[in-house]
């Protein structure tokens, strides 16, 4: 049986490895990528928590965070497109329009 | 002892996916990368008996979430995106945060204290098959949230489709 401070652990890494690609990559797409990497790291340990305290309100709760994370993707990628067809470029360097 | 190596395998693969995912230049590479990540995902969910997750996630994330990613990265013309520079000028900065993060949920991982076990014993999931226990409870305590998922399954589409179609010419 493998501990579940493993899973958490891993579950942690993916995270942070997930805010890294958000805070650090120019483009608007890979860090798109990151968010359903942070999403996919907690889905990992919300199960864990249910398989490791026989509960399975941890999975149902995984189950809404994927419902959740397919509506960001199609609501994001629509704004993306948007956003392309009136700058033409994914660059979040060049997204100055808010700077007074 | 075979359930542990089998994790070992999955955690390095899991890391070293979604670090190339993340440091990718080609968006359509992170996106194939991606898709690997998802598999091996689906696998862990496979060692902690939730065979039905293991099922969703290769069907709504391998399947659709990264085709819709896929479609979207083809639609838009990055080729100049690829021989820039991947990063901005703050990402030793970024890193640092992260970092930060990672460190301070591990310290406080050491105090974790987890409650009382529920009733649904891997006993019982065996006997029951985990799927149909699963649906028995989301179906009966957790069917207004079920619902509200729909709802907003809805309102994503419609929005997607408000927001990505050609303005009309009047």
């Amino acid at each position: 049986m493998v501990p579940l401070e493993w899973y958490i652990w891993l579950s942690t890494v993916v995270f942070g490895i997930g805010v890294f690609g958000f805070l650090a990559r120019r483009n608007i797409i890979i860090m798109f990528i990151s968010i359903e990497l942070m999403l996919n790291a907690v889905n990992m340990s919300l199960v864990s928590f249910g398989t490791h305290l026989h509960d399975l309100r941890g999975q149902i709760l995984s189950f809404f965070v994927i419902t959740v994370a397919a509506a960001e993707a199609a609501i994001g990628l629509a704004i993306i497109i948007a956003l392309f067809r009136n700058k033409a470029t994914a660059h979040v360097d060049d997204m100055t329009e808010m700077k007074g | 002892m075979a359930s542990q190596a089998i994790f070992i395998y999955l955690a390095i693969a899991i890391i070293a996916l979604s670090v190339t995912v993340i440091t990718r230049k080609n968006p359509v590479h992170s996106i194939v990368f991606m898709l690997l990540l998802f598999f091996h995902i689906a696998g862990l969910y496979l060692t902690l008996n939730a065979e039905f997750l293991a099922a969703i996630q290769v069907i709504v994330y391998a399947g659709a979430i990264l085709v819709l990613f896929l479609f979207v990265v083809l639609m838009l013309n990055l080729k100049e995106e690829v021989i820039e520079r991947r990063y901005i000028g703050l990402w030793p900065l970024g890193l640092l945060l992260a970092v930060a993060l990672l460190g301070t949920v591990l310290t406080t991982l050491k105090s974790i204290s987890t409650g009382t076990k529920g009733i649904f014993s891997p006993e019982l999931l065996k006997s029951e098959t985990p799927t149909k226990v699963l649906a028995e409870v989301l179906y009966t305590e957790y069917l207004f949230p079920f619902e509200i998922a729909s709802v907003v399954l809805l309102v994503a589409i419609v929005g997607a489709i408000v927001l990505a179609k050609k303005r009309l010419k009047s």
